[in-house]
């Protein structure tokens, strides 16, 4: 599923990046790379939308949450 | 032994590199939350057992990918310039996603010292580190630091001493196994690039790099070492080697080699560093679930926009009384230099140029700082992060990106540092759109011109709304214009939003002064450098040349009426009509010695095409002083109605602009300051940061046609409409 659907709390393992390569990139740079477990810290959709990934917080877009695949 | 050490300092935004710095240099230098704060290169020097250390503070990355120019920035410096030593700052309480930088730097075979950087914080979350066996794994010395206690800064200055005279460990080159499929295909393309010598024949620019790190780069899809080898028999062994390990792998290299290199180091992690608990954010997210609420996120933001604004307006008026006070003393001492009734032109000049000019711009130093205090402290907290993120929602209708909004909100206070600040945006598009449109955002400069003619011409009741209009107008149109933009130069989609949110810090007193400073000193130095020099420029062109002979006798005159003065004594109406006629005959004067002068010789000229926005030439003379710096339009104002030392509160400037125009007129002069031609200073800060005429020209044309039409029709409705 889409990450931009995982619920607040929920701890989602990451499939597959869908973006573009130069967000790719920058998404795996900050920790969020296929394999990684992350956690939903805030899904305030269509506001907020908040990742804990390797210790420390990420913001996505909605845009962006929905090119990331979870399981 | 080298007597000078070349120290390159990189790391991740909000890992306290600049702290370091400034620790290391004693340097002044801003240190925030706000990511990618550090953009240009920074360089500093400190002297260590006698021996001299340049530094040099690369920017603030997550990567070494050629994905953004700060990216592309570090690791040519490092390639290219060689430094000695390459410092690597780590926040060490985010210790994984920190290291992964550092995997890339060890790649790249630089002799490395490693800094674990707030470690205090990171014992208080209860994390263990064995440095010594971390150490081992990453080949390079380590230092533990508290950056703003200073803490560790001689440790890692005896690090960077003992690494650069080469006593490892430091600078071996660590080999991460990529796994053996990706291994096979890396000694392929690595032995292609060896045969081919394409390494030595792409010249200078691939020259530093290694087979084996271009070829891991290459399979990693980098387009910048792909445009350097230029090899179209390597980029055909890389395709097909990209397509045979995702056939066995079932992933593409592009993110299987960033997770080898995750799992190089999570491997180290569990062998060295033991972590109690995890409970780095509870009060950020707790927070945060209050600011970024998606009910509560836009009112918390307009509220600390309501007090940002507010504070600066109720504080900022004590202090700005002050500084009108000193240079009208100030004024009154260069005055009494010349006895009374001589008239000389250096007092003329310093009185009425100089100490006008830039005393009116000066004046609002204490709003523009108390403005700029108000973001260093929402910035350094933390806040900002999360309200680029809640306006990036509506930012990105309009085409901008949520982190846009900063400059913007900067650019209510000057556009000078508004537009500096545009650096922390990544993409060139979003960046230039930004640039273009944050001099429609009423700066502080354009206040006094409101100030002047709002009281002058609207009823006491409509006052605060006409105010409100004007900047809403603004950000209306800058809305319209980044729209335009968007879908005309800078076609293409925005970038999607993602970035680090800082935890909440409370921010250091040193910091938050230092930051407002920085920005402070731009607009300072606008006021010594710029506009002193047009400020005597205009009160050159408005009073030269001097107009000898006159179409009327009017000493004569006035001498007769002095004359008839004292038998009009004890009769009221007889010796007002005279004082009246006086008045008149001195305003005529001055008004044809300015007409005669070179300014009033231009807005004559202009008149054509001042007319249809419903300007005379007066009017136009000012303009010309407004693109210097939009504050000189009160003063070019006073100049040419002649009421001495105008500024935005004078009465006798209002009565006499009152007699003159209606209050359309004055509506249209302030659409046209708040529209036209940003200043002086702004273009060519535009052109520094765009790099290029090019964009400044356009912002000073655009707007400047913009602003006409819009005045014009405006006018012309409003005469239409009765209202003239």
């Amino acid at each position: 599923m889409p990450l931009s659907i995982a619920k607040t709390g929920q701890k989602v393992r990451v499939f597959a990046i869908t973006a573009e390569q130069e967000l790719r990139a920058r998404l795996i740079a900050l920790g969020i790379i296929p394999g990684e477990e992350i956690e939903v810290v805030l899904n305030s959709a269509p506001g907020s939308f908040v990742v804990a990934v390797k210790g420390s917080r990420v913001m996505l877009g909605e845009e962006l949450a929905s090119q990331i695949q979870v399981v | 032994m080298k007597q000078q050490i070349t120290v390159a300092l990189a790391g991740n935004p909000n890992s306290g590199k600049s702290t370091i710095f400034n620790a290391l240099t004693g340097a002044h230098q801003h240190v925030g939350n706000y990511p990618g704060v550090t953009v240009e290169r920074k360089e500093g020097a400190c002297r260590h057992n006698g021996r001299e250390m340049k530094i040099v503070d690369l920017p603030g990355i997550y990567s070494l990918t050629a994905y953004s120019a700060e990216e592309l920035v570090a690791r040519d410096f490092i390639v290219n310039e060689k430094p000695d030593v390459v410092v690597d700052i780590i926040d060490a309480s985010n210790l994984e996603r920190n290291l992964y930088l550092t995997t890339q730097l060890m790649e790249l075979g630089v002799p490395l010292v490693l800094v674990f950087n707030m470690s205090d914080q990171a014992k208080a979350r209860g994390h263990e580190f064995d440095l010594e066996k971390l150490s081992g794994f990453f080949k390079a010395r380590i230092v533990s630091t508290v950056g703003h206690k200073g803490l560790g800064v001689n440790d890692l200055l005896d690090a960077v001493e003992a690494t650069a005279d080469g006593a490892g460990p430091g600078g071996e080159k660590v080999v991460i196994d990529y796994g053996r499929e990706t291994e096979e295909e890396v000694s392929r393309i690595e032995a292609l690039i060896q045969a081919e010598g394409a390494a030595q024949a792409a010249g200078a620019n691939a020259a530093g790099y290694d087979a084996r790190w271009l070829a891991v780069k290459l399979l990693e899809n980098d387009k910048d070492v792909k445009a350097k080898l230029h090899s179209p028999a390597i980029d055909a062994q890389v395709e097909k080697s990209a397509r045979h390990i995702e056939e066995v792998t079932g992933e593409h290299p592009e993110t299987s080699i960033p997770g080898h290199r995750y799992g190089f180091i999570s491997g180290a992690c569990q062998e060295a560093v033991r972590s109690t608990i995890e409970i780095r954010h509870t009060m950020s997210d707790r927070i945060d679930s209050v600011v970024t609420n998606r009910v509560l996120g836009i009112p918390v933001f307009l509220l600390l926009m309501y007090l940002v604004f507010s504070l600066t307006f109720t504080l900022g008026e004590p202090p700005m009384g002050w500084i009108e006070t000193g240079f009208e003393w100030l004024g009154g001492v260069v005055t009494g230099w010349w006895p009374e009734g001589s008239e000389s032109a250096l007092k003329s000049l310093l009185v009425d140029g100089v100490i006008g000019g830039v005393g009116g711009v000066v004046v609002f130093l204490p709003n523009i700082l108390l403005l700029f205090l108000a973001i260093a402290i929402l910035e350094d907290s933390g806040y900002m992060a999360r309200a680029a993120f809640i306006m990036d929602r509506l930012m990105h209708k309009i085409g901008l990106h949520g982190k846009s909004f900063i400059p913007m909100l900067i650019g209510f206070g000057c556009s000078v540092p508004a537009i500096m600040a545009t650096r922390t945006l990544d993409n060139q598009r979003d960046r230039l759109t930004t640039m273009l449109v944050t001099p429609l955002m009423s700066c502080g400069a354009r206040l006094p011109i409101y100030m002047l003619l709002i009281p002058a011409f609207f009823p006491a009741a409509w006052q605060a709304k006409i105010l409100w209009i004007i900047y809403v107008i603004g950000i209306a149109l800058a809305i319209v214009f980044a729209k335009v933009l968007r879908v005309t130069l800078f076609k293409g989609d925005s970038v999607p939003f993602v970035m680090e949110l800082p935890p909440y810090r409370i921010p250091t007193v040193r910091g938050v002064l230092i930051h407002m400073w920085e920005r402070g000193w731009l607009y300072l130095k606008k006021a010594g450098t710029v506009i002193l020099g047009v400020s005597i420029l205009l009160w050159a062109i408005s009073s030269y040349p001097k107009k000898e002979v006159f179409d009327q006798d009017y000493e004569g005159e006035l001498a007769k009426i002095e004359e008839r003065m004292p038998a009009a004594e004890g009769d009221e109406d007889a010796l007002a009509a005279l004082e009246g006629r006086q008045a008149a005959l001195e305003n005529a004067q001055q008004e044809e010695e300015l007409s005669y002068s070179i300014a009033g010789r231009i807005g004559h000229a202009l008149d054509p095409v001042l007319k249809p926005m419903g300007f005379d030439w007066r009017i136009g003379t000012a303009l010309i002083g407004a693109f210097a710096a939009k504050e000189v339009f009160v003063a070019q104002m006073g100049i040419v109605y002649s009421v001495g030392e105008a500024d935005e509160e004078s009465d006798s400037l209002r009565d006499k602009l009152r007699d003159n125009y209606t209050p359309l007129v004055a509506f249209c002069i302030m659409i046209f300051c708040l529209t036209s031609a940003p200043c002086m200073a702004t273009i060519a800060v535009t052109r520094r940061e765009s790099n290029s005429w090019k964009w400044a020209m356009l912002q000073l044309g655009g707007l400047t046609a913009v602003a006409y039409v819009l005045t014009v029709l405006i006018y012309q409705f409003g005469r239409l409409f009765g209202l003239g």
